[in-house]
């Protein structure tokens, strides 16, 4: 019986780390790419608009992602609570999280036709978290802001 | 109506304030994304069933907030914000909540 458990164990640890690591590299490769494709449509957190005569379609956009990492990197994150120090794995993480919800919002002011978000924002909720549960890492993040279109 | 997060609109004038807006909504997930959301725990990903709750939680926020303004008379809301709180284990508040404002078209001095 015990055996049955270490070797679950052993099978989702090293489950996690390859197909986690490679779920996460993957992702990251994506938001690289994407990130050039929106480098034409910046994000600013000014709550005044620069020349705010030039735009027009002032309007609220928004981005969001709950994400989790894999159980490798959940335990590797509990272990580090133990002798305190940076949590390299949750802060990967977290920057995906952010990163994903802002192209999120990117894409949402494009298909308003917008070109610049102003006043960007972020935000998190806690509607997965689960009581007396260690371990399970997820983030949700949420961007918002004002989309313009600068020009004709 | 127009809804953002700046303190002014480009291209318009705010002409009067009317007070704070606000619309919330409590949702709580189900357990049919609790199991998908398990397994993305151990291979790491985006939990897809959570985000689309949020989101269509978040819409209908901003959408009772919109209600609430038009019934003040208003043609925009201003400086929109979003927070959120934990009710109970499972369920989540969001609040998003703003000030509304007639609008003129005009300059807008910074």
């Amino acid at each position: 019986m015990f055996a049955i458990y270490v070797g679950l164990f052993i099978v989702l640890l090293s489950g996690g780390l390859v197909i986690g690591g490679l779920r996460e590299r993957k992702h990251l490769r994506e938001l690289d790419e994407r990130e050039r494709e929106y480098a034409d449509l910046p994000v600013l957190n000014l709550k005044t608009i620069p020349n705010a005569h030039e735009v027009s379609k002032p309007q609220m956009v928004m981005g969001q992602v709950v994400i989790a990492t894999d159980y490798f990197k959940s335990l590797a994150t509990m272990l580090r609570s133990l002798v305190g120090g940076e949590m390299r794995a949750a802060n990967t993480l977290m920057l995906r999280a952010r990163r994903e919800a802002t192209l999120r919002m990117q894409a949402h002011a494009r298909r308003r036709g917008c070109n610049e978000v102003h006043n960007v924002r972020y935000g998190a909720s806690t509607i997965s978290q689960k009581k007396g549960k260690r371990g399970a890492m997820q983030v949700e993040m949420f961007a918002w802001g004002t989309a313009v279109k600068r020009g004709a | 109506m127009l809804v953002v997060n700046t303190e002014t609109i480009p291209g318009h004038e705010i002409t009067k304030v009317l007070g704070l807006v606000q619309g919330n909504t409590i949702r709580a997930k189900h357990v049919g994304r609790d199991i998908a959301a398990e397994l993305k725990n151990l291979i790491g990903g985006e939990l897809t069933g959570y985000t689309e709750l949020l989101t269509e939680a978040r819409r209908q926020a901003v959408e009772r907030m919109m209600a609430q303004a038009e019934q003040l008379g208003a043609d925009a809301i201003v400086n929109v914000r979003f927070t959120t709180s934990a009710v109970a284990a499972g369920a989540a508040e969001l609040y998003a909540y703003g000030t509304a404002v007639t609008i003129a078209p005009g300059s807008q001095a910074l």
